[in-house]
């Protein structure tokens, strides 16, 4: 295999990343991308929300992605999310919001993936008028001293703490994503990002 | 043509106004850059960009909390051969007959922070046709559609961290953040690395571009070299004899927490 010389362990600047704007509708969302299992499966979870920009309005072009281990904490490693089997679980999804900004995974309930730290969605948002992306974290609603234990949740300000915490509901579990204002979502940033 | 909308109305601000606003930000980035440490460099969009009306209440105002990745943020999801079907990456053979406009290839490869190809990882692509025309329900430009082009490809990087899609070359785009704004001619990029914190969007424009200066989305980007870095380069080595024109562009995500099994690097 050819390389070129130079790219091994030299430090590059990141390429900048862009607004999805408003005409990723026809190219990003696909038939099923919102449905890690069957609405069927006697395990299904529902994790729905909204939306909401600095005004507290919908919005209705935005996506969000989820990334997810299963319900043993295990991390997926099979293919199978663009064009689903129906069995297999793959961990990932993606779902455009509608017009009242509203979103919605039918999924598993994620396991703890490591001892201590409590079970999470990892989510990413897109939108238009959003400049890059952002990642957050929604947390399945649980003891307090589970989720206090919680390594990054114990080192967010326990004001803020709230907006990483999934409500549950009849069908699984309610998280609305913030985009700016008083009860802004908490966003993460990773070393070296 | 008559604007009976409010003066506040961010579609009634005119160019100049939004160029004048672009070009302040960047003087004070510039002068602020003036004698300081140069690791002060903003390699990445600012958030919070008001010549871009629609980021004015999307972006978060409190800083981003530091997160050590853990769990599933360490890996990133798995996109293989069932998912993407290779004819996928050309966009000029999806409907019965061919696309109009300039036919290109646009090539290069997808790199970590380190260097390292990211092998095997989905990347998508979205983009209006030749006549600046997106075929999406909201997109009412009144340019044509052309019935032959969708404008949507996607394709897994090779072993090399290679993608290449064959597609048709992009028209710039009214657009309604002010007075006569116009996108330069852009296509959007999805991309996955081997951590769920490498994700990123974004778009690669044309070498050249007029539309550069007056574009507040391009703009975002403050730091002049790291602009340059979402402009690819025109090689005539990728363009083919009689049939197509040839772009290059790398992408480069960011670097990677966990240590890479053996099987990852090398297979």
């Amino acid at each position: 295999m050819s390389r070129t010389p130079g790219d091994s362990a030299v430090s590059r600047a990141a390429t900048p990343g862009q607004t999805v704007g408003p005409f990723y509708g026809f190219a990003l969302p696909y038939a099923g991308d919102h449905l890690l299992v069957p609405a069927s499966h006697p395990d299904a979870v529902r994790l729905h929300g909204r939306v909401l920009d600095g005004a507290g309005d919908p919005v209705p072009d935005a996506l969000l992605e989820l990334w997810q281990a299963d319900p043993a904490g295990r991390v997926p490693r099979a293919t199978g999310s663009l064009r689903r089997d129906g069995y297999t679980f793959t961990g990932w999804g993606r779902c455009a919001t509608d017009n009242e900004g509203r979103f919605s995974f039918t999924t598993l309930r994620p396991g703890a993936a490591s001892d201590g730290a409590a079970p999470y969605f990892a989510l990413t948002v897109f939108a238009r008028g959003l400049l890059n992306r952002l990642f957050t974290r929604a947390y399945l609603p649980g003891e307090p001293s589970v989720l206090d234990a919680d390594p990054l949740l114990s080192s967010v300000a326990p004001a803020r703490r709230g907006t990483l915490v999934t409500r549950p509901d009849e069908h699984g579990f309610a998280f609305d994503v913030r985009l700016q204002g008083a009860d802004e979502t908490v966003f993460l940033a990773y070393p070296r990002h | 043509m008559t604007d009976n909308r409010a003066s506040s109305d961010a579609a009634a601000t005119t160019q100049a106004e939004v160029t004048e606003e672009i070009q302040q930000i960047a003087k004070a980035y510039e002068g602020g850059r003036d004698g300081g440490p140069t690791d002060g460099v903003e390699t990445q969009p600012r958030l919070d960009y008001p010549p871009y009306r629609s980021s004015v209440l999307r972006h978060p105002t409190k800083d981003l909390h530091h997160a050590d990745p853990e769990g599933i943020e360490l890996w990133s999801p798995v996109f293989g051969q069932a998912d993407v079907d290779p004819l996928e990456a050309d966009l000029t053979i999806q409907r019965r007959g061919e696309p109009v406009g300039e036919r290109m290839v646009v090539t290069g490869r997808v790199l970590d922070g380190e260097g390292r190809p990211v092998r095997h990882q989905l990347v998508e692509i979205w983009q209006a046709n030749a006549g600046g025309r997106y075929i999406h329900k909201r997109d009412q430009h009144p340019a044509a559609i052309d019935p032959n082009f969708t404008g949507v490809g996607r394709c897994l990087t090779d072993g090399d961290g290679g993608y290449r899609f064959t597609t048709i070359k992009p028209g710039p785009y009214p657009w309604k953040n002010h007075r006569n704004a116009w996108r330069p001619a852009h296509i959007h990029f999805s991309l996955f690395g081997r951590e769920f914190t490498q994700r990123m969007v974004t778009q690669m424009y044309f070498p050249g571009d007029p539309l550069f200066a007056l574009d507040p989305i391009f703009q975002a980007v403050v730091d002049p070299a790291a602009r340059a870095r979402l402009v690819a380069t025109y090689d005539h080595d990728v363009t083919q004899h009689e049939w197509c024109t040839g772009y290059r562009w790398d992408i480069v995500l960011t670097g990677s927490h966990r240590t890479l099994m053996e099987e990852e690097v090398e297979a």
